[in-house]
């Protein structure tokens, strides 16, 4: 595959992109872990999706847009739903979780009447709802890497006012800490990151990306930064081990990654008890 | 004549149609090592609340340092240790070593690094909670006690001149809470930092604290420790409805 990456720019795309959301879905997959947000990644996922059909179907009915880049109506979709969710958050103190199932069912909703309009499912819907190695564009790795750069400056601007707010929420606003600031900036990224991370794993499988390395760290990390560490360690091998059996073994590049990580997790979890349970055997 | 560090002055507070707080005055002075008891409902979370700036009060004013409340900047001077029951996640991945260094972060300030020398006085604060042992272990694997004494470290490594502490004992055992206070006692004589504590255990902390209040959605007593004694416990029956029994 290394040869084939050299010689096609297609495949250049999809890896390039697939490293850099190997890295930045994990390490805001961290933050949203530990404060208990993980669906709400999903529920932004399906919010994308209603973008990414409103686009489809508007490029097809208007001939201007033709060649409009689904992904930039996927973003405004995601941006608007996270801030939304964040309303309805505000709105049902005592039921947060409520705006989960409002913005997700509304997201699918709002989907199905495009793609109907569309006249149904196409490769190219497939290729968003399940991710594919083939339909990532330079312009899309362009908004990839530029999202990157967005998350990065958050998070070396942000890092540790973002761990005490995901650390202890009322300690943070006692200390002063403009904490709903800088949580709907948060919000906001998680958003893009979400947008930036479809064309690779697909909508649907977009949070397990955000969750799944997570998880397999939390087993194993000592202290935050270990897990963070680790986390991008589980998200590079399951994109990596992922994007080549995809391309191989011609599957949608979403489930393999997905199924990776679903194994590294796994793994984890059964590696960690085997030497406890050595260790125990030892005394 | 010591500092006025705390001030309150006619604040009243209440949450939709309930009354929380009625006409509070009080302050507190530099040096002060001040027990606010109150029943459940008395409106104790609250009154903290609205010091540390979290809510803010209906009527009347709160100073801090001087300053209006809404003006004061200076967070870091005051650190709070909140109830540890509703606090965190224990299953937070962190050390103990980056949950003090945290309490860093609002002296540090927005847009800037943590210092270079973090690392040390994490280490010198956990030392003066008897700490140091624990620095690479995660939070969530410590006894409630335990993590009591970090959240502290994390108050503390901020150099505060105040203290406020929410029922910081509830859930830990009794021998601990002895000690516990026992620590809290030291940091205010020998640091001179100022120490508000809402709380519960008045047999505990009586012979550790300077001053009582007894806040029933209003202040009925405020004073030295001494003149709380000598009042009689019919009398505070009556302010607090049998939340507080006084030891002879």
């Amino acid at each position: 595959m290394i040869a084939a990456i050299l010689n096609y720019e297609f495949l250049q795309n999809a890896f390039y992109s697939g490293l850099i959301i190997g890295v930045i879905a994990p390490v805001l997959g961290v933050f949203i872990v530990v404060r208990r947000m993980s669906l709400i990644a999903d529920a932004l996922s399906h919010v994308t999706l209603a973008g990414i059909a409103g686009s489809l179907y508007l490029s097809q009915s208007i001939s201007s847009l033709a060649l409009l880049n689904p992904i930039y109506l996927g973003i405004a979709a995601s941006v608007s739903g996270s801030i939304l969710i964040e309303r309805l958050r505000s709105l049902y103190k005592h039921y947060e979780e409520l705006a989960i199932p409002i913005i997700m069912s509304g997201g699918i909703g709002l989907s199905a009447i495009f793609i109907s309009l569309a006249s149904g499912f196409n490769t190219d819907m497939m290729s968003y709802l399940f991710g594919s190695v083939s339909a990532v564009s330079r312009h899309d790795l362009w908004i990839v890497i530029f999202i990157a750069i967005v998350v990065f400056v958050f998070l070396f601007t942000f890092f540790k006012e973002m761990f005490v707010l995901s650390f202890d929420e009322e300690y943070a606003k006692a200390s002063g800490l403009p904490a709903k600031w800088i949580h709907l900036l948060f919000m906001i990224v998680v958003a893009l990151v979400i947008a930036a991370s479809m064309r690779i794993v697909g909508i649907l499988l977009v949070s397990s990306l955000i969750t799944l390395p997570v998880a397999a760290s939390m087993r194993i990390a000592k202290g935050f930064k270990q897990t963070i560490f680790y986390s991008i360690l589980f998200g590079e091998a399951a994109v990596i081990i992922g994007l080549v059996s995809a391309f191989y073994l011609n599957l949608a590049p979403g489930g393999t990654i997905v199924v990776t990580s679903i194994i590294i997790l796994f793994l984890v979890i059964i590696g960690k008890k085997s030497v406890l349970k050595i260790k125990a055997e030892r005394g | 004549m010591s500092e006025t560090i705390i001030e309150m002055k006619n604040v009243s507070f209440q949450y939709e149609y309930t009354q929380v707080l009625n006409d509070i005055s009080f302050q507190v002075k530099e040096g002060d090592f001040l027990a606010i008891l109150g029943p459940n409902g008395s409106g104790k979370s609250t009154l903290l609340k609205l010091l540390l700036g979290i809510i803010k009060p209906m009527a009347g004013e709160i100073k801090l340092f001087g300053q209006p409340n809404d003006s004061f900047r200076e967070r870091e001077w005051i650190g709070y240790v909140s109830q540890k029951s509703n606090a965190f996640n224990s299953g937070f991945p962190a050390t103990v070593e980056e949950v003090v260094k945290s309490g860093l972060s609002k002296k540090v300030g927005l847009f800037k690094r943590m210092p270079k020398d973090a690392k040390e006085r994490v280490h010198q604060t956990l030392k003066s909670v008897g700490m140091e042992k624990f620095s690479d272990r995660n939070i969530g694997q410590l006894s409630g006690g335990q993590q009591q004494r970090v959240f502290i470290a994390r108050a503390l490594i901020s150099e505060p001149k105040v203290l406020i502490l929410d029922e910081p004992t509830v859930g830990i055992d009794h021998e601990n809470v002895q000690s516990f206070y026992d620590m809290l006692a030291t940091l205010n004589k020998e640091q001179n930092i100022t120490i508000i504590l809402v709380t519960h255990d008045v047999d505990t902390v009586s012979n550790r604290i300077s001053h009582v209040a007894c806040l029933n959605q209003t202040i009925h007593f405020h004073g030295y420790k001494e003149d709380f004694d000598s009042i009689s416990q019919e009398q505070l029956d009556k302010w607090q409805g049998h939340a507080v029994r006084k030891i002879h």
